[in-house]
């Protein structure tokens, strides 16, 4: 299921999350749970922005930091990163994320592109540019954050 | 036996084609002129009366001749379908029933001839009905069509409810009905949540371990019983004999055979073997390649096996068989066996081999060199194989499903393929390690043995070759890779890595090395589930599981750590400073010297010699003349190096007391050479070495600093008689590959080691 296929149906909300500095949202039709943090075992040789492992009740799902994957500072130790599990082709996949927040609807809501200002790499992360009261929310593209295997 | 086998066969196949016989009757009715139901129908009827007559129950086979007469006039429309006609022919088919019933109940027929039924049917034939005729439901009028829609369904369903409740009747234990066909689909995901409780067991099993509750503990065994004998259940569910893929060799070799003008018998053994379903989908195809090159490549012609002296009629054998929870398949003939000489030749020219690294294969390395990719020994590229591809995907299928391919054979006598699988894919036996804090399991299939080097041992018996530590295992060096090096783990600190090395020896592809981890946990059975595709990229990892206590654990991909790790070893020496000083590092060697019959100052490689004894002369007994002692149970027969070398050199070995007496391994057998005294053990590198002319003496070299003489032991063990067995040889063989190479082409470079 692809976003666009969603934002067209009409109704469109989103789960969104904060990482480091950034509010983001993900179409909630892609997201399977949220959960709080899990003891993962590391993979040696994965890519760095992977940490690790989740038995997921018995599915082994891949964990990938979301702060590795966009480029954004470490957390300090003793922040315990949140997972945001997503839907995927060929099993589940885990954003770890800062903190959970609502799910928001979004609809009627102004939106625009990233501005042409950001940076090319995170401009391109960015889907669209939700203008909340208050915020902006960025809908993150989750096929481009997943495609991880083309980043060392 | 088989006869019973064929008839239940029958009986079941029959079962099934009859029950769809009377729906397909029953549909008829209502589209009379359906020629694809017709053609069914008379199929149906066809293939019974055929079994009847290859089985010999001769009435049935009258009674289906008859109906399957009527059935081809209705098909080719001769005849037009009524009531009448379909009704005879459901009363064919109950008394069809109820021979087979009575077939199965007592193995042969009732001996009823249902005269009244073949007259009817035989009328039929001719176009008369006759007056008997039984219609289901006698108030319809009977007419070639069906007068309406309505009429015809509720003719069906009473005749469909009389038939339902006819085959009801007195079948309770019928061989038809004690199996059932099941969609492979249900047996996958059966197959899945086993293998999810498998875990949820484990699990459980290792919360009850720590606690107290006396209750816990008896439910807990319990669950881990019954979910034991659930595993084994679900897994049978999906066992198939290995039959089921061989049915079809017999045909393929009898081609082949004729073919290429070769007489071929074929033998099969243990053919019932059940292996996986998925798994015999996976070896369907590499053994017919194997036994297509066994029938065009090994096997020879008939005039050159009178010539040799064998039988015209070449023997390709099949056997399967159980071993230690894997199934093994043996194909092997007693054709020309693969001449390792012209493999090697072949492989060399082909440039998969350098000159030098062929003369140190065995004979066994050698032959397995036919896996290589691109490799093919054929003179002549026939039709059938010997186009180089072919035996390079068979090891890859067949390592793909975790099973390991070898071949050995003799020149002569025949070839012999061995095809080691797992009898399941789904759940596996691993060994869990530990490495870098980490677990990590390591499939069962790829473990040959687990060796511990406490403090000292791992000191003096892990050396490095220019860098690559290597381990002395019975003589034979084993790469070792490092697990946390590998994998680029953090390492233990260095005061507690001193402390024991375990070494996991694995044998992956067509090596061996050793594993070094931090430590050796447990066996377990392990459920194999796949990586997310963002790992794929990762190799080194086959998959992964969840342990006993919920965390997740990787399963290593034996044979890619394997490859890696030498590629890295390889990348290594390509960037030492000189091939020079690469070879040149090979040829360093650790000898043991000593003086013996007039020899000053000889030498043997140490990793030939097992022990260093030293015997008192009253232990010295002779068995058929020959001196002996009884060394660890077994009797060691002593040679002296004058027997070897002839006249003019005294034996003065025997003359000391307590004697000398190195202990040299062959194989399974020792000999123990005596010497006059032990000088010194050295390493060095053997860089100019004259040929000697004395018999027994292989070399004379220099080595540490002084002229010795190194010993030829295949001449010392020919001397006692005993075999040399080919890694003695082999390492012989190195070690003249090792310095003919380097004194060849810089006899003056001063080589530092």
């Amino acid at each position: 299921m692809s976003t666009q296929e969603v934002s067209q149906s009409g109704a469109r909300r989103y789960a969104t999350f904060s990482v480091s500095d950034m509010f983001c949202g993900i179409d909630v039709g892609q997201v399977q749970e949220v959960l709080r943090y899990q003891d993962m075992t590391p993979v040696p040789l994965a890519p760095d922005v992977i940490r690790g492992l989740i038995n997921l009740r018995g599915q082994i799902v891949t964990a990938v930091d979301l702060r590795r994957r966009l480029r954004l500072p470490e957390r300090n130790e003793q922040q315990k990163p949140m997972n945001m599990v997503l839907r995927c082709e060929g099993g589940a996949i885990s954003l770890l994320v800062d903190e959970i927040g609502d799910v928001i609807d979004v609809d009627g809501c102004q939106h625009e592109l990233a501005p042409s200002t950001m940076d090319p790499f995170h401009r391109d992360m960015v889907e669209t540019v939700f203008k909340l009261e208050g915020k902006l929310l960025l809908a993150l593209d989750t096929a481009k954050v997943l495609r991880i295997d083309t980043t060392p | 036996m088989e006869d019973q086998d064929i008839i239940n066969e029958f009986l079941i196949e029959s079962a099934e084609n009859l029950s769809r016989l009377e729906q397909e009757i029953v549909e008829l009715e209502q589209r009379p002129s359906d020629p694809q139901l017709l053609a069914g129908i008379f199929r149906t009827i066809h293939t019974i009366k055929g079994t009847c007559g290859f089985l010999s129950f001769s009435n049935l086979e009258g009674v289906t001749h008859i109906a399957e007469n009527l059935l081809s006039q209705l098909r080719n429309g001769e005849r037009t379908l009524n009531p009448a006609l379909i009704s005879l022919i459901l009363e064919t088919v109950d008394i069809v029933k109820k021979e087979l019933a009575h077939i199965e109940s007592s193995g042969k027929e009732s001996g009823e001839p249902y005269e009244d039924l073949r007259k009817r049917l035989t009328l039929a034939c001719e176009g008369k009905q006759t007056e008997q005729s039984q219609a289901p439901d006698p108030q319809k009028s009977i007419t070639g069509k069906p007068e309406s829609e309505e009429a015809a369904a509720s003719q069906t369903s009473t005749g469909s409810s009389q038939e339902v409740e006819r085959s009801t009747v007195g079948k309770q234990s019928s061989v038809a009905d004690s199996t059932i066909r099941v969609d492979v689909g249900l047996l996958d995901k059966l197959m899945n949540l086993v293998g999810e409780l498998v875990l949820a067991r484990n699990q459980i099993l290792q919360f009850n371990s720590r606690q107290e509750d006396a209750n816990l503990n008896s439910t807990a065994q319990r669950l881990n019983l019954i979910t034991t004998q659930l595993q084994e259940g679900v897994m049978k569910t999906r066992l198939q004999p290995i039959g089921v893929v061989w049915n079809k060799l017999p045909r393929v070799v009898r081609d082949l055979a004729a073919s290429c003008d070769k007489q071929i018998q074929l033998v099969m053994d243990g053919a019932d073997t059940e292996l996986d379903k998925s798994i015999i989908e996976a070896i369907k195809d590499p053994l017919t390649h194997i036994v297509r090159n066994c029938c065009d490549h090994g096997i020879e012609t008939p005039a050159i096996r009178t010539r040799n002296g064998k039988s015209p009629q070449g023997t390709l054998a099949l056997r399967a068989y159980h071993e230690g929870g894997q199934v093994n398949i043996e194909i092997s003939d007693d054709g020309a066996g693969v001449d390792p000489v012209r493999v090697k030749q072949k492989a060399i020219e082909k440039g998969l081999l350098r000159p030098e690294q062929a003369e140190r294969l065995s004979d066994r390395e050698t032959v397995n060199l036919l896996f290589l990719p691109g490799f093919s020994t054929a003179e002549q590229v026939t039709s059938i194989s010997g186009r180089g591809v072919g035996m390079d995907v068979v090891k890859t299928n067949v390592e793909k499903i975790g099973g390991a391919v070898d071949l050995s054979s003799r020149v002569g006598e025949g070839t012999t393929v061995k095809i080691k699988i797992p009898l399941t894919l789904a759940i596996i036996p691993g060994l869990v390690v530990n490495s870098g804090g980490e677990r990590f399991v390591i499939p069962q299939v790829s473990l040959l043995e687990l060796l511990r080097l406490e403090e000292d041992t791992a000191k003096n018996q892990i050396e490095r070759i220019h860098g690559t530590p290597v381990y002395r295992r019975r003589g034979r060096l084993l790469p070792l890779v490092y697990m946390n090096e590998a994998l680029g783990l953090a390492t233990r600190s260095a005061n507690e890595a001193q402390q024991v090395v375990n070494v996991v020896v694995l044998q992956a592809e067509d090596r061996q090395f050793g594993l070094v981890v931090d430590s050796v946990l447990d066996t377990q059975e392990i459920v194999v589930k796949p990586l997310g595709k963002q790992l794929k990229k990762v190799e080194c990892f086959a998959g992964a599981t969840i342990m006993g206590d919920g965390g997740v654990a990787l399963i290593l991909d034996v044979a890619r750590v394997g490859r890696k790790a030498i590629a890295v070893q390889e990348r290594e020496e390509a960037h030492s400073e000189s091939e020079q000083e690469r070879r040149s590092a090979k040829a360093v060697q650790t000898y043991l010297l000593f003086r013996a019959a007039g020899l000053r100052r000889a030498a043997i490689p140490l990793a030939e010699a097992s022990r260093l004894e030293e015997v008192p002369q009253s232990s010295i007994e002779f068995a058929a003349g020959r001196p002996v002692i009884q060394y660890r149970g077994d009797i060691l027969p002593l040679i002296s190096l004058s027997q070897v070398l002839g006249k003019g050199h005294n034996d003065t070995a025997f003359q000391s007391d307590p004697v000398h007496v190195v202990v040299l391994r062959t194989g399974e057998r020792s000999v123990g050479l005596a010497v006059d005294e032990i000088i010194d053990i050295a390493t060095d590198v053997v860089e100019r070495a004259d040929e000697s002319s004395q018999r027994g003496v292989l070399l004379s070299t220099r080595i540490g600093g002084k002229v010795t003489d190194l010993l030829d032991l295949q001449a010392l063990f020919a001397a006692c008689g005993a075999q040399v067995f080919p890694d003695v040889a082999q390492s012989l063989d190195a070690l003249r590959a090792g310095i003919s190479q380097q004194w060849e082409p810089m006899a003056t470079v001063e080589v530092v080691q």
